[in-house]
C-alpha cells in the first residue's frame, strides 16, 4: 500500500491505496466520485474520460499512484452554485444524452476537445475528436451538436 | 397547447444528475460490509467437469466463499428458465435442456458459469478465481449456425437429437408452393443476419443484500423489468418468495434487450448472499460483457419471392436457420419465431407466406433479443429480396415497392401471417422520404462521385414492425408465460404534487419526462411538479418492464387510465364542495368547474381535499391515489422508409455512409426530441450491424471478438448526421394514438444500407458486416465480371 495524495475538484485528497490501483477506482471507489463510469477492460470507451493536469485522460489507464500530486477534475467538478457548465447545459439543451452512461465522458473530452481546437467547431472535427468515446445510445448526431453548441457557449462567456 | 404537454420537446428531467456525475447506476451503490464475487467460466466451449478443486481459492487472501454448482442444487435453486413454448413440427414442445446458473458437470460454452469466488475485494476474488482448479474433459465443439444441426455433428444436449431446440413450419406451404410453380418470375437470394453483441454500455452488475431479520433479500440489478426479474426469480428459481424479494433497478446505462432477461449471476448473487450472510456484488467487465451477454440475430436463410408479369408479389418462401447458443435465454425461442414468421409480409400485399424456422443449439453463448429482435431479421431479409426481386424485373426498387404496398385505404389489415396492422400509409412515407434524400437528384450525384473515383449507391427500405408488445391473450396464444399488461399509480400528495409509479423501466428513454408530460397534459399539472418513479419491486405495484417499444404504447395508457380515474373522484368531490350536481362538474386544464358559472377549484385543491376530508361527500374513499393496469387489444405497427446513400472507394473497400434520411409513422409524438433520438440511436446501431458488428467464434468456440478492440462498435466518425421527419397515421386499437419508436431505426437501416453497397458496386448481393475487406473483394469481383 502506498499514500498518493493530489487535488480532485479543487480539494486536496489523499488515501491509501494498492500499487495496481487504477485511478478511476481511486476515484469511485477511494471517493465516492462516481460520476466517472468504467465501460471497458481496454482502453476504448471513453466513459472514464477525466482531465489530469488539463488534460484528457483515460482514468481506466492510469494508476493511482502516478497521480500523485496531480490536479484532477472529474465530471463533478465542473457545475457551480450558478448552475450547470455551458457544456453540460449544452448536453442538455441538444439531447445528447439518453442513459448517461457514457455522458461524464463525453463532456470532459468534449471540454478538452474545445482546449484543443477552439469555440467554433465544425462537426467532422468533433466526429474525428470524438473517436475515443463509445455511446450505444444516441447516434452521436445530438452528442456533435452538443459539443458543438456548448464550443459556442463557451467562447461567449 | 399546454407548454410541457403532450407534442412539446421538453427538456429531460432527468439529465440533470446525468450531467452532474449524480447518475445511480447499480455498481455506483456501495453498502456496509460488503463482499466482492467474481464469477469463475469455462474456457472451453464444450467440456466435462470431472472435478473441481477450490481448496487453493479458498485458502488465499480475503476469500470468503468459493461456491458451485453442487452447492447450488443442494440449496434447491432452480434452473434458469426460458419464458415462451414454441410447438415443434413433431406436436411436442421445443427442447429445453436444463440451464443451471453454475455448471453442473457440463459446460456448453466459453464463458459459461462454473464457480463464483466472495472476497473482500475485487482484485482479491479475482486473485482467487485464477486458483480454483476445474478438471476438464474437453469435448468437440458445434459453432457453425448452418450446419449445426448436420448428421454427424456432436450433440450438446442429451434432450435435443441433431441439436434441434425446434423446427417450426408456418403458413400455407401448397398455397405457396402452387403460387411457385405459376409464377411468371421467381427471385431467390441467400443471406446471412450476422450476430451481434447488444452492448449496452454499462456493463451488467449486481448487489444482493439479505436481512436476516425480515428474511428479505434485496437486489440491485441492471435490468430492464425489475418485476418480472422478481416474478421469475421467485416462481421458478425458488429464490425467496415475492413478497421476501425486492428488486431494484437503479439508473441504467442502456439495454437494448441484454438487460431484459434472467442471468445466472444475477441468480448466484442473490443466493449466495443469503448463504454467507453478507452482502455480495458483482460487476461484470465488458469483456464477461461479450462472453456471456445474450448475443443476437444470428440466422442462416433462403428467401424467395414469386412474381407475376408486373412484379406483383404472388408468394413468399422463407428457410431460416437460427441459432440460439448453448442455452435457452429468457425469452429466446420467441424471437426467431413469433417475432419473425409473423412480420414477413413486411409492407407488401404478398397474399400467400410460408416460413420453415429451425431453431438450432451451439456451443456459443445463448441468443435472444438485441434492439428489434426478430424484427430486423424479417425487415433485412424482405428488404434484400425486395430489390432483388426489382433488379430480376428490371423495375425501380421504389417503384416495385409502390406497386405491393398494402394500400392505404386496406387498413385494418389482416396479413396472411397472424398479425392485422392497426394503420399505415406506406407511399405516403415513401414519397417523403424519397423527397428528404432527393432520390432523384441520386444519378448526378453518383456521376460527380464517380469523378472523384468513388461509387456512390443509394437504397431503400420500407419495414413495418410490431411494437407496444403485448396483448395478454395474444401472447397467452402463442405459448408465453406471462401476461403483457402494464401498470401505473398516479398518486397526489395532500400538498398539490404527484408522483407517477410505471412498471416499465427507463434506461435512456426519457419516461421520467415523456410520462410527466402525459399527466401534466391531462391533469393539468405543472411539470415540475410531477416525479415519475420506476424501477423498484418495493415502490411500482407491478410492471412487465420496457421492451418491445412497449413502455408509451402500453405503460402511457395504463398512466393515462389512472388519471382518468382521479378525474371522475375528482368531480365527486368538487362536486360537494361547490354545492353543484357532479354532472355538472367539468373538468379542463387542472380545474374542475361547475357549468356556466366562475365556480371552480383547481386539482390541488381536491387532492387537499380528499386528504383532509372534513366536510367531503357521502360515500367517497379519502385520497387521491389511483391505479390503473392496462392490456393492448392489438400490438401496434411502427413502419417507415428509411433511405441510405453511400459512398465507396473501389481501392480500399471503405464505405462512407454520406446521407441518411428516414421517414416513420410512429403514429401521435409526446417529446418529438425524445423520439428523434431514439431514431437516431437505432439508425446507429443499425448501420453498425450492417458495416461494422460481427461477433465471431473460432472453430473451437473461442470467441474472437471478445473487446472493443476486436468488435467494432459505431463511432462518432462513422456515422453522418441524419435527415428526420415522420408521416403520421392515427393507430385506432392504442388510445394515447401512439405506436413505439425504440427500435424502428435498428430495423430500417441494415437493408437500407445494404441496398445502397450492393446499389454502388452493382452486385447482387453482400453479406453484413460490409467491412472494407468484405467490400474491397465484392469490388474487385464486379470489376473483373464486367471487364
Ligand atoms: S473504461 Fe473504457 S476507456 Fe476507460
Ligand atoms: S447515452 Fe447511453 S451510452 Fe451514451
Amino acid at each position: 500500500m502506498s499514500t498518493v495524495s493530489m487535488t480532485v475538484n479543487g480539494e486536496a485528497v489523499c488515501g491509501e491505496v494498492e500499487s495496481r490501483t487504477l485511478l478511476v477506482q481511486f476515484l469511485r471507489e477511494n471517493l465516492g466520485l462516481t460520476g466517472t463510469h468504467v465501460g471497458c477492460d481496454t482502453s476504448q470507451c471513453g466513459a472514464c474520460v477525466i482531465h489530469v493536469n488539463g488534460k484528457s485522460v483515460k482514468s481506466c489507464t492510469m494508476l493511482a499512484i502516478q497521480a500523485d500530486g496531480a490536479d484532477v477534475t472529474t465530471i463533478e467538478g465542473l457545475a457551480n452554485e450558478a448552475g450547470l457548465h455551458p457544456m453540460q447545459q449544452a448536453f442538455m439543451d441538444n439531447h445528447g444524452l439518453q442513459c448517461g452512461f457514457c455522458t461524464p465522458g463525453m463532456v470532459m473530452s468534449a471540454l478538452d476537445i474545445v482546449n484543443r481546437n477552439g469555440h467554433e467547431l465544425d462537426e467532422s472535427t468533433v466526429r474525428k475528436e470524438l473517436e475515443g468515446n463509445i455511446c450505444r445510445c444516441t447516434g452521436y448526431h445530438n452528442i456533435v451538436k452538443a459539443v458543438q453548441a456548448g464550443a459556442k457557449a463557451m467562447g461567449g462567456s | 397547447m399546454n407548454e410541457n404537454g403532450i407534442g412539446a420537446s421538453v427538456r429531460r428531467k432527468e439529465d440533470q444528475r446525468f450531467l452532474i456525475g449524480k447518475g445511480n447506476y447499480t455498481d455506483d451503490i456501495n453498502v456496509a460490509g460488503q463482499t466482492h464475487a467474481v464469477f469463475v467460466r469455462s474456457p472451453h466451449a464444450h467440456a466435462e467437469i470431472k472435478g473441481i478443486d477450490c481448496s487453493g481459492a479458498l485458502a488465499a487472501p480475503g476469500v470468503v466463499a468459493v461456491l458451485t454448482g453442487d452447492d447450488l442444487a443442494a440449496d434447491g435453486i432452480g434452473p434458469l428458465i426460458c419464458g415462451v413454448t414454441v410447438t415443434s413440427d413433431d406436436g411436442e414442445p421445443h427442447r429445453a435442456p436444463a440451464h443451471p446458473a453454475l455448471a453442473q458437470g457440463k459446460v456448453n460454452y466459453v464463458g459459461d458459469h462454473v464457480a463464483i469466488v466472495i472476497a473482500e475485494t475485487r482484485a482479491q476474488a479475482r486473485d482467487a478465481a485464477e486458483l480454483v482448479d476445474v478438471d476438464y474433459n474437453v469435448l468437440p465443439a458445434v459453432i457453425d449456425t448452418g450446419s449445426a444441426a448436420d448428421s454427424g455433428q456432436q450433440q450438446i444436449h442429451e434432450v435435443a437429437p441433431d441439436n434441434v431446440c425446434y423446427n417450426w413450419p408456418f403458413g400455407d406451404k401448397d398455397g405457396v408452393e402452387a403460387a411457385f410453380a405459376g409464377a411468371h418470375k421467381v427471385s431467390k437470394l441467400d443471406l446471412v443476419n450476422n450476430r451481434m453483441v447488444t452492448n449496452p454500455m454499462e456493463p451488467r452488475a449486481a448487489l444482493g443484500e439479505y436481512n436476516p431479520g425480515t428474511d428479505e433479500i434485496t437486489l440491485h440489478l441492471t435490468t430492464q423489468n425489475p418485476h418480472v426479474h422478481r416474478l421469475v426469480l421467485s416462481a421458478f428459481n425458488q429464490l425467496a418468495p415475492e413478497h421476501k424479494l425486492r428488486v431494484v433497478g437503479p439508473d441504467v446505462g442502456g439495454g437494448f434487450g441484454a438487460k431484459i432477461f434472467v442471468y445466472a449471476e444475477e441468480l448466484v448473487v442473490g443466493w449466495a448472499c443469503r448463504k454467507i450472510k453478507r452482502p455480495v456484488k458483482w460487476n461484470g467487465d465488458r469483456t464477461e460483457a461479450f462472453l456471456a451477454d445474450a448475443h443476437g440475430r444470428d440466422h442462416v436463410s433462403t428467401a424467395e419471392m414469386a412474381m407475376d408479369e408486373n412484379g406483383k408479389f404472388l408468394a413468399m418462401r422463407v428457410q431460416t436457420q437460427a441459432n440460439l447458443g448453448a442455452y435457452l435465454s429468457t425469452f429466446s425461442t420467441m424471437v426467431p419465431s413469433y417475432l419473425y414468421a409473423f412480420l414477413l409480409a413486411g409492407q407488401y400485399s404478398t397474399p400467400l407466406i410460408y416460413s420453415e424456422v429451425k431453431a438450432v443449439f451451439t456451443n456459443t453463448a445463448p441468443v435472444d433479443a438485441c434492439r428489434g429482435a426478430g424484427r430486423p431479421e424479417a425487415t433485412y431479409l424482405v428488404e434484400r429480396l425486395v430489390d432483388i426481386c426489382a433488379a430480376d424485373m428490371g423495375l425501380d426498387p421504389a417503384e416495385i415497392r409502390r406497386r405491393n404496398f398494402i394500400p392505404v385505404d386496406a387498413f385494418p389489415y389482416q396479413t396472411p401471417v397472424v398479425q392485422c396492422y392497426d394503420s399505415g400509409d406506406y407511399p405516403a412515407a415513401l414519397d417523403k422520404a424519397m423527397e428528404l434524400a432527393d432520390y432523384s437528384g441520386f444519378s448526378a450525384r453518383a456521376e460527380e462521385a464517380k469523378s472523384r473515383g468513388k461509387l456512390r449507391g443509394i437504397g431503400l427500405s420500407s419495414y413495418v414492425e410490431a411494437c407496444g408488445i403485448a396483448p395478454s391473450a395474444a401472447v397467452g396464444q402463442l405459448g408465453a408465460g406471462v401476461g403483457l399488461w402494464e401498470s401505473a399509480q398516479v398518486r397526489f400528495n395532500p400538498t398539490g404534487n404527484v408522483q407517477v409509479f410505471t412498471g416499465t423501466h427507463s434506461h435512456g428513454q426519457g419516461h421520467e419526462t415523456t410520462f410527466a408530460q402525459l399527466v401534466c397534459d391531462q391533469l393539468g399539472v405543472p411539470i415540475e411538479n410531477i416525479e415519475v418513479i420506476h424501477g423498484d419491486t418495493a415502490k411500482t405495484q407491478f410492471g412487465m418492464g420496457t421492451y418491445g417499444s412497449r413502455s408509451l404504447a402500453v405503460g402511457g395508457v395504463a398512466i393515462a387510465r389512472a388519471c382518468d380515474k382521479l378525474i371522475a373522484k375528482g368531480k365527486k368531490i368538487a362536486a360537494h364542495a361547490l354545492e353543484a350536481a357532479e354532472g355538472d362538474i367539468e373538468f379542463a386544464d387542472g380545474n374542475f368547474s361547475v357549468a356556466g358559472t366562475d365556480k371552480a377549484m383547481n386539482i390541488a385543491e381536491v387532492a387537499f381535499t380528499a386528504y383532509v376530508p372534513h366536510s367531503y361527500p357521502e360515500g367517497v374513499e379519502p385520497g387521491f391515489d389511483e391505479n390503473a393496469f392496462f392490456d393492448p387489444t392489438n400490438f401496434s405497427f411502427p413502419a417507415g422508409t428509411h433511405i441510405c446513400e453511400v459512398e465507396v472507394d473501389p481501392d480500399t473497400g471503405v464505405v462512407e455512409v454520406v446521407k441518411y434520411s428516414a421517414v416513420d409513422d410512429f403514429g401521435r409524438l409526446i417529446n418529438p426530441m425524445i423520439v428523434e433520438g431514439q431514431v437516431h440511436g437505432g439508425i446507429a446501431h443499425g448501420v453498425g450491424q450492417a458495416l461494422l458488428e460481427g461477433c465471431s467464434y473460432d472453430s473451437e468456440g473461442q470467441l474472437i471478438t471478445a473487446s472493443y478492440m476486436d468488435y467494432a462498435m459505431p463511432r462518432a466518425d462513422n456515422l453522418p448526421s441524419f435527415d428526420i421527419d415522420y408521416a403520421p397515421t392515427n393507430p385506432p386499437d392504442n388510445p394515447l394514438g401512439v405506436k413505439g419508436c425504440g427500435e424502428a431505426g435498428a430495423i430500417g437501416a441494415p437493408p437500407a444500407v445494404i441496398n445502397a453497397i450492393s446499389n454502388a458496386l452493382g452486385v447482387r448481393h453482400i453479406d453484413m458486416p460490409a467491412t472494407p475487406e468484405t467490400v474491397w473483394r465484392a469490388a474487385q469481383q464486379a470489376a473483373a465480371v464486367s471487364a
